[in-house]
């Protein structure tokens, strides 16, 4: 990492954490709030998506998985809020080592390895549907318990700024991959599966880290969402809705670049959002967007709004350059 | 727990009713895998986009369902064709990864503008028929059901006529076992693509007639219908359309046993082990050949 970017990094990360000094609107701090949420489960998506190549379609099943395993541990056995969500990070960190195990393994890639990842999710979703001790199709409501200890916070800029510790946090686990010799493994894992095990990569040991790690972050960013809402159902923990955020926000941002996640989740909810302000009421509206932004990122940049801003910046240093 | 026997014979008969329709959804899928490679996300989308024209038409020109195939097939190979010549192929620049996220791209923008159109009601059609049932024995089955049966076959069987006996069959054939050999003998390979994925759509079209008698339609349906698809390809094997109408057939059953004895909520979840095992342990599939 060069000094530049840690610049930059840290000059995003401060303009966010002052956001609620400059502004007292509930909606604007539940913006940031759900943005920031939404970032951490794709900064997990990021790293076994964008940096080892192995797109998911299902990382709903480590989100919902965070959830319910801190709500289910806080409602049913009395445990405290925080241990609830390191369990739940634990878990989420299980549950993507026990996916990728049985798929990676099996030597699922690509396309295959997406519509796994998919229907997994889906099996946990109709699971906590239809299941009592998961609260069914009712969901789990958390008991309002305002405190610290209880990881509810009475005022939306103090749980801004939580969420905003674990997004910073994740990106410090990104760069500090990127600059290990596990970091460039993957890489090597994405760009030729085959050309790095000729090389004396552990593949699958490889990718099984992978996974277990972005398991582990997007299942935080589910306990995060519990303890911001209070609630939760199988459509919001298990759907397909935050696999898809999740994918998308990496991929607009930027694949495989340690910001990405968090300019893609920006990005696209600052379109949805103006969308919305323009177009009225209509519903569906701010997701046409979504998967109109998309496409275009696929067809016309395929480093997102990050490789596009770099494409901006003056080349004239490198004239002299011929490679 | 037990049931009688008439009640699981008709819960097998209604399954693999079901089916043949489920199988009829899951041809276009397969045909579109086995010849462009790529997994057409987009495919639940398309498929409740035909059946809202289904029940538009019906609503506002008042056109029988089983008459609306024949507008609405032509009419959805054409955007089949114009979708994959023009939108999924210049986009994906050819990368296997790329059509996925493009596809998937397109499922959101289909079935958002669904709900932007139509808002989230549940909208079903009634026509004299719906609810006519036939004796066989002592089992009661839908009338409307078995036409979509009866359909379904013969629409698997000139698919495959189709594949088997016509030049643009030979060419879409040449194009799914040897791209580049198909191109030097001359074959216009994104035109193959195109036609390809018309057909995928095409079929959807006629399955959104067959179903829409008896069934319903809002904007998330083609979700529901389309992970059970893919099932069906996985299990049938990738790119086979023998594979497709026996996966479809036997899935059909699993479903209906599942809903028989699980109950409703859980009924769903036979089918995604089918696929989790299959793509564990044979993702060939059943009847592929091809790895």
């Amino acid at each position: 990492m060069t000094r530049h970017t840690a610049l930059w990094i840290a000059l995003l990360l401060a303009a966010i954490a002052v956001a609620p000094l400059l502004t007292a609107s509930n909606a604007a701090l539940n913006f940031i709030v759900f943005v920031l949420i939404i970032a951490l489960a794709a900064q997990g998506w990021n790293l076994l998506g964008g940096v080892a190549g192995q797109s998911s379609f299902g990382h709903a099943a480590f989100f919902g998985t965070g959830a319910y395993v801190s709500a289910l541990l806080q409602l049913r056995f009395g445990v405290n809020a925080w241990a609830g969500l390191a369990a739940g990070i634990a878990m989420g960190a299980l549950v993507g080592w026990v996916i990728g195990f049985l798929s990676f393994r099996a030597g699922l890639r690509g396309s295959y390895f997406a519509l796994v990842t998919l229907a997994f999710a889906e099996v946990l979703r109709i699971l906590a549907n239809a299941m009592g001790f998961t609260g069914g199709a009712a969901g789990l409501l958390l008991k309002l318990d305002l405190g610290f200890a209880n990881l509810q916070f009475s005022s939306r800029a103090q749980f801004l700024w939580l969420a905003l510790g674990f997004v910073a946090l994740g990106l410090i686990i990104s760069l500090r991959i990127a600059a290990t010799r596990f970091g460039a493994q993957l890489v090597a894992v994405r760009e030729n599966e085959d050309a790095a095990k000729a090389l004396g990569v552990d593949v699958l040991s490889v990718k099984l880290r992978a996974i277990a790690i972005s398991g582990a972050m997007t299942a935080a960013a589910g306990v995060l969402y519990l303890q911001y809402f209070l609630y939760i159902d199988a459509q919001i923990a298990y759907g397909v809705w935050i696999s898809v955020e999740a994918l998308l926000a990496a991929m607009v941002g930027g694949r495989g670049l340690v910001l990405g996640p968090i300019i893609g989740a920006f990005t696209l909810h600052g379109l949805g959002e103006a969308t919305k302000a323009f177009a009225g009421r209509v519903p569906g509206i701010d997701l046409m967007v979504y998967g109109g932004v998309l496409v275009l990122v696929v067809a016309f940049a395929p480093g997102g709004v990050l490789g596009l801003l770099a494409k901006l910046r003056p080349k004239s240093r490198r004239s002299g350059e011929t490679a | 727990m037990t049931y009688p026997l008439p009640i699981i014979a008709e819960a097998m008969l209604n399954g693999l009713l079901t089916g043949a329709v489920y199988a009829l959804v899951a041809l276009g899928l397969t045909l579109v895998y086995g010849v462009l490679h790529i997994i057409n996300f987009a495919h639940g989308a398309l498929l409740t986009s035909a059946m809202f024209a289904v029940w538009a038409i019906h609503a506002f020109l008042g056109v029988d369902p089983y008459l609306a195939i024949l507008p609405l097939t032509p009419l959805f190979f054409a955007l089949g064709y114009g979708l994959q010549r023009y939108v999924i192929g210049p986009a994906s620049h050819g990368d296997d990864g790329n059509i996925l996220l493009v596809t998937l791209g397109l499922a959101i923008i289909i079935e958002n503008g669904l709900l932007a159109l139509f808002r989230s009601d549940t909208r079903s059609l009634a026509t004299d028929y719906s609810f006519q049932v036939v004796e066989l024995g002592p089992l009661l089955l839908s009338q409307a059901r078995l036409y979509g049966f009866a359909g379904a076959l013969a629409v698997t069987i000139l698919l495959w006529l189709l594949l088997a006996r016509t030049d643009i069959g030979k060419a879409i054939r040449a194009v799914a076992k040897e791209k580049l050999g198909a191109a030097l003998v001359g074959i216009d390979v994104r035109h193959v693509y195109a036609v390809t994925f018309g057909i995928g759509c095409a079929t959807l079209a006629i399955a959104a007639c067959l179903l829409m008698p008896t069934f319903y339609v809002n904007p998330r349906v083609g979700g529901a219908f389309v992970l059970v698809a893919f099932t069906i390809v996985v299990l049938g094997g990738m790119g086979s359309i023998p594979g497709a109408l026996a996966g479809g057939l036997v899935i059909g059953v699993v479903e209906s046993l599942c809903g028989l004895f699980l109950g409703e909520s859980l009924g769903q979840i036979g089918i995604f082990i089918i696929f989790i095992l299959v793509l564990l342990f044979r993702p060939t599939g059943l009847f592929g050949a091809r790895a």
